[in-house]
């Protein structure tokens, strides 16, 4: 009779630990080899978790260790939901998020929907469609600033080509008004593809002879359309809004290399915000508390989003 | 309807979560619209309650019906 691998693994193990292993229950074993990912993510995750809690009612600052430190109740609390100034920047973090999610969602589903229809380089186009994603947001920050460029920037030519207006007339992210835009802008470029491919993979999933049963019921296009791929993408759909979203909530290197927060404050969204508090103002209390509201902020969301999603893949 | 308010009174977990998803999207709502600076001033505690609430009801019996 051939040797299975769980006797070739009994034979491998070493004596020693053989004997010492032996007797214990499987429950036991199990708990061993769970313990190391357990131990990790108490100390990376839950750990921090709880300390940011503790130092968010404390006037802690990281500059100043040697200083004490004081429990100062809910005061951080107050102090951010009463400052005008990180309503403003929570506005700006809404419309990044908001109008980046609806690009993305729109643009990603409409390309998976061209690229799943079989075409002469379809491969070729998913690659270069794809080219972006791959590409470090900091790098696209940077370069993007060039084509942002009023008197240089392929962009502002762009523009100028459809439109008419003078290329040098306009700053994307030199004017309050269009700045806000400008970062929607590269964002969506650059994860579009992500939604595409999340898309794609559901389109590819849907069976054809769903298809052709349809088409025997003589449904139109728009009726399949509606009626088989909406309700058979959406959960993918949902579950690439769900890290699109979570993601964008958190966007902070693209931001900084692009416009740095500017002009003003107008791009400034709550994670360079944050990281300003933290460790350029050094009001580590204060920033905790920040922290806490925008975690509880994600976390509720993302439980209701969740809780949608299933309902969705239940249907 | 009816079955809505019997389901609250009867600790049953759908129309809890419900209850729990609408505080949550109403406090995230008030913190980031552009209108109401008192609204932005409590949301973090209606979403904290949402959230808490959430994780709680999540534990009650599902309706049999």
């Amino acid at each position: 009779m051939s040797e299975t691998v769980m006797d070739r693994v009994a034979k491998a193990t070493p004596t020693r630990v053989a004997r010492r292993i032996k007797g214990l229950s499987d429950r036991a074993i199990a708990w061993i080899f769970v313990a190391p990912t357990i131990f990790l993510l108490l100390a990376v995750n839950i750990f921090p978790l709880i300390w940011t809690i503790r130092l968010s009612f404390t006037n802690f600052k990281a500059n100043r260790p040697n200083l004490d430190v004081k429990w100062i109740g809910l005061r951080n609390y107050e102090r951010i939901l009463t400052d005008s100034d990180i309503w403003i920047t929570m506005q700006a973090t809404a419309h990044f998020v908001f109008w980046t999610l609806f690009f993305e969602v729109l643009l990603g589903f409409a390309l998976a929907w061209l690229i799943n229809r079989k075409f002469r380089g379809n491969d070729l186009w998913t690659t270069i469609i794809v080219l972006p994603m791959m590409l470090s947001p900091a790098v696209v920050g940077n370069f993007w600033t060039f084509l942002y460029q009023p008197q240089i920037g392929l962009f502002n030519y762009a523009i100028s080509f459809v439109t008419g207006i003078d290329p040098t007339s306009f700053s994307m992210i030199g004017d309050v008004a269009l700045a806000p835009w400008s970062i929607v802008i590269v964002d969506t470029w650059m994860w579009t593809p992500f939604v595409m491919l999340i898309c794609l993979a559901g389109l590819r999933s849907i069976p054809d002879t769903i298809y052709e049963a349809a088409e025997c019921d003589r449904a139109s296009a728009w009726r399949q359309f509606w009626t088989i791929t909406v309700p058979m993408v959406l959960p993918f759909l949902m579950l690439a809004v769900l890290f699109r979203g979570i993601e964008n909530f958190k966007m902070f290197d693209l931001v900084v290399q692009l416009t740095g927060g500017g002009p003003g404050s107008t791009t400034e969204l709550t994670s360079i915000n944050l990281k300003r508090e933290a460790f350029e103002k050094w009001r580590t209390g204060y920033s905790s508390a920040y922290a806490i509201i925008l975690f509880v902020t994600v976390f509720g969301l993302a439980s209701i989003y969740v809780k949608a999603l299933n309902k969705v893949k239940e249907r | 309807m009816s079955r809505f308010f019997s389901g609250l009174l009867r600790l049953r977990r759908g129309p809890w979560e419900m209850v729990a998803s609408f505080l949550i999207a109403l406090g995230v709502f008030m913190l980031m619209q552009p209108w109401i600076f008192v609204a932005f001033t409590y949301s973090f505690i209606v979403t904290l309650v949402g959230t808490v609430m959430f994780i709680a009801v999540s534990h009650f019996p599902e309706d049999p019906r």
